[in-house]
């Protein structure tokens, strides 16, 4: 398989303009797909190619999502743009109460094949409005798919799968990726959800990280190598279905369990991991489980707050010194 | 607050001081910003200070207005300090929220300030309940909720135009109608005629130049006179322009030159200045000194701002009453 470097944003564009070419019934609503910073050029590609299927919409996200999830009702296979993922709350009642739930309460016989993009996490001064992580608030409503890609050829791989799935996606981008590069296989390339990547492997812990966390992870595991400690960085890759199998194997190995998170820590995707981790492998831990995420304040825009609130590479490797001592 | 129950030819004076007052603190922010001084986005509302002098200058204390994201102008127009406003957009201690909502987001209640807003069309329902509040109160007070023409396409709006017109709420909707939403002109996502909008909800309309302070000015005054009075909202469409981009960072490349000359031309501030020199109010030499005066306090504003210090917490404070 010949591989292409290329940026984030670039690896979204070419899943994309593949499915987009493959299946006349996608659609693209949004103007703004791959943010306001350079990578936004991508979006005259796609405009270029198919012009009449990109539909540039008013600032009306509540009626956008409903609507979309009107034309996947009708047969479409609508991909939408939310932008900056905060801007999903003014659209929740769409996204939760309507298409998560179509395919259940039809006795399965209809379905939502949409997809729904956003960026989300704190990016300097983004302050209270605008650092939403919504991935755990998503977790909580069953029929949703949850995708949080950290590469750009998971990026690729996954659009790919989202595009195709007959199932409401939530796709969740971090603007800090976008314009980050990486090799990324040509053609078609397609990822199952529900198979987590081990980044790194290391016999004496886990963290388990999505997301731009695992970048940070990742930064952290280095530090810890430097002291002697091999960390296992473990990235889900899709919330929804989840790598069960992938996390209790990691765990199994190395015994300690660090989960890292962007979300505010009270009821995040740090919690749910820790609470699999702790009803289902409980014999495999040594040691206490450990959440690094966001403490339970709003995103503040001071720069300094807001480096207190992030999960840092610091922090991470603390929580690990913890749980080395710990046994 | 500014121009309150002045004499005509001081109140029209302090308007072109909140104006200019805007534009250089605007300004100010902008090289800031370019100097890497300022985090975040930050939304400039340079070219249209006439709505938030003329507008505000028509309140009185116990009035109230809910702002946008392009909300510092209306902030100085209802009385806030400007050292405490620079503070806040720089992430300072001394700032309106202590460096925690920054540009986006201050709250100046002692002046009637409900806050900034990041949601697109967020003011309009916060504006709406501070109508309902006031009617409550029962004291003649009124409310502004301010929004862009790209929020008009919320459907949140629309719910309110309803209930402020059904219920007959003190509630002044501006419409800031400056062509864009962020790079996106109105008329490509926008059917119809935005100001026509009014009329289904038996709304009055008032469709104004919003480079013309007077202009701006009467209007409002019309309308908040009819609203103390329990006559019911009333909706202002201010047709300006942004001089400045979306946000501070933003070049532009989106608009037509021309058109942009065109209403660069139509400058709020030169006009009123003509208009202040031209009715014998004042002279070159008055104008010239109290510009300079502004422009010394903005100067201070910034040099407190960035000598205040950053916070340093604790995190968890100010997260409850
Ligand atoms: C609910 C929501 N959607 C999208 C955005 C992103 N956004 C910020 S400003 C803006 C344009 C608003 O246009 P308009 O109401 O005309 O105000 P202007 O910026 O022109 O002052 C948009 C879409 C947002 N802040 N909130
Ligand atoms: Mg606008």
């Amino acid at each position: 398989m010949t591989e292409t470097r290329m940026t984030h944003a670039q690896a979204l564009a070419e899943a994309l303009i593949g499915e987009m070419r493959a299946d006349p019934a996608i659609s693209v609503i949004g103007s703004y797909v791959f943010g306001l910073g350079p990578s936004s050029a991508q979006m005259g590609r796609i405009r270029q190619e198919f012009g009449a299927r990109v539909f540039d919409p008013p600032s009306a996200e509540a009626a956008i999502v409903m609507l979309a999830t009107g034309a996947a009702l009708a047969g479409g296979r609508p991909f939408v743009s939310i932008g900056t993922a905060a801007f999903s709350l003014v659209a929740w009642s769409a996204l939760v109460n309507e298409a998560a739930n179509v395919h259940y309460q039809s006795g399965g016989r209809s379905s939502v094949p949409a997809v729904f993009h956003m960026l989300h996490g704190v990016r300097a001064g983004a302050a209270p409005q605008h650092a939403t992580s919504p991935q755990a608030q998503f977790w909580n409503n069953p029929g949703l798919e949850i995708v949080l890609p950290a590469s750009p050829a998971d990026a690729k791989g996954l659009m790919t799968t989202a595009l195709r799935s007959d199932n409401p996606t939530i796709f969740i981008d971090h603007p800090r990726y976008l314009e980050t590069e990486g090799a990324v296989p040509d053609g078609a390339h397609a990822l199952p959800f529900g198979q987590g990547r081990l980044c790194r492997e290391g016999r004496d812990v886990t963290i388990v990280a999505t997301s731009w966390m695992v970048k940070v992870a990742l930064d952290a595991a280095q530090m810890l190598a430097a002291e002697g400690i091999e960390a296992e960085v473990f990235d889900p890759r899709t919330l929804v279905p989840f790598d069960d199998e992938g996390l209790f194997a990691s765990v199994e190995r190395t015994g300690r369990l660090v989960v890292v998170d962007e979300c505010v820590i009270n009821t995040s995707v740090a919690s749910e991991i820790a609470a699999r981790v702790a009803e289902h492998r409980f014999d495999a831990l040594r040691a206490p489980i450990a959440r690094v995420a966001r403490p339970a304040v709003p995103a503040p825009f001071s720069a300094p707050l807001e480096e207190m609130v992030l999960p840092s590479a610091d922090r991470i490797v603390g929580a690990v010194q913890g749980l080395m001592r710990r046994g | 607050m500014q121009a309150r129950r002045l004499p005509a030819e001081q109140a029209m004076l302090a308007r072109y001081r909140a104006m200019v007052l805007i534009r250089r603190f605007e300004e100010r922010v902008q090289s800031l910003f370019r100097a890497g001084r300022v985090p975040g986005l930050t939304h400039l509302c340079i070219g249209q200070e006439a709505v938030a002098a003329g507008v505000c200058s028509a309140l009185r204390p116990g009035d109230r207005i809910a702002s946008t994201h392009r909300g510092h102008g209306h902030s100085l127009a209802m009385g806030a300090d400007p050292d405490r406003l620079m503070a806040e957009i720089l992430g300072r201690e001394t700032g309106y929220g202590g460096g925690r909502g920054g540009s986006m987001h201050v709250f100046d209640a002692a002046n009637g300030n409900l806050g900034t807003n990041g949601i697109v069309g967020g003011a309009v329902p916060l504006g709406l309940g501070a109508a309902l509040a006031a009617r409550n109160a029962g004291k003649g007070a009124v409310a502004v909720a301010f929004f862009g023409d790209g929020a008009m396409n919320q459907g949140v709006v629309l719910e309110c135009f309803n209930m402020a017109a059904l219920w007959r709420l003190p509630l002044i909707l501006v419409c800031e109608h400056n062509g864009y939403g962020e790079f996106t002109a109105s008329d490509d996502v926008t059917a119809g005629e935005l100001s026509a909008r009014g009329a289904a909800f038996d709304l009055p309309v008032q469709d104004i130049d919003g480079m013309d302070v007077e202009a701006v000015h009467q209007a409002t005054a019309a309308a908040v006179d009819s609203a103390r009075q329990g006559g019911g909202p009333g909706l202002l469409f201010c047709r300006a322009w942004r001089f400045s981009g979306h946000h501070a960072g933003d070049g532009q490349d989106y608009k037509d030159d021309a058109e942009s000359r065109a209403w660069r031309a139509r400058d709020p501030i030169p006009r009123q200045r003509a208009r202040l020199i031209d009715e014998g109010l004042e002279t070159d030499e008055s104008l010239t000194a109290l510009e300079a005066e502004i422009s010394d306090r903005v100067q201070a504003a910034a040099r407190r701002a960035l000598g205040a210090p950053e916070p340093s917490g604790p995190l968890h404070e100010k997260l409850f009453a």
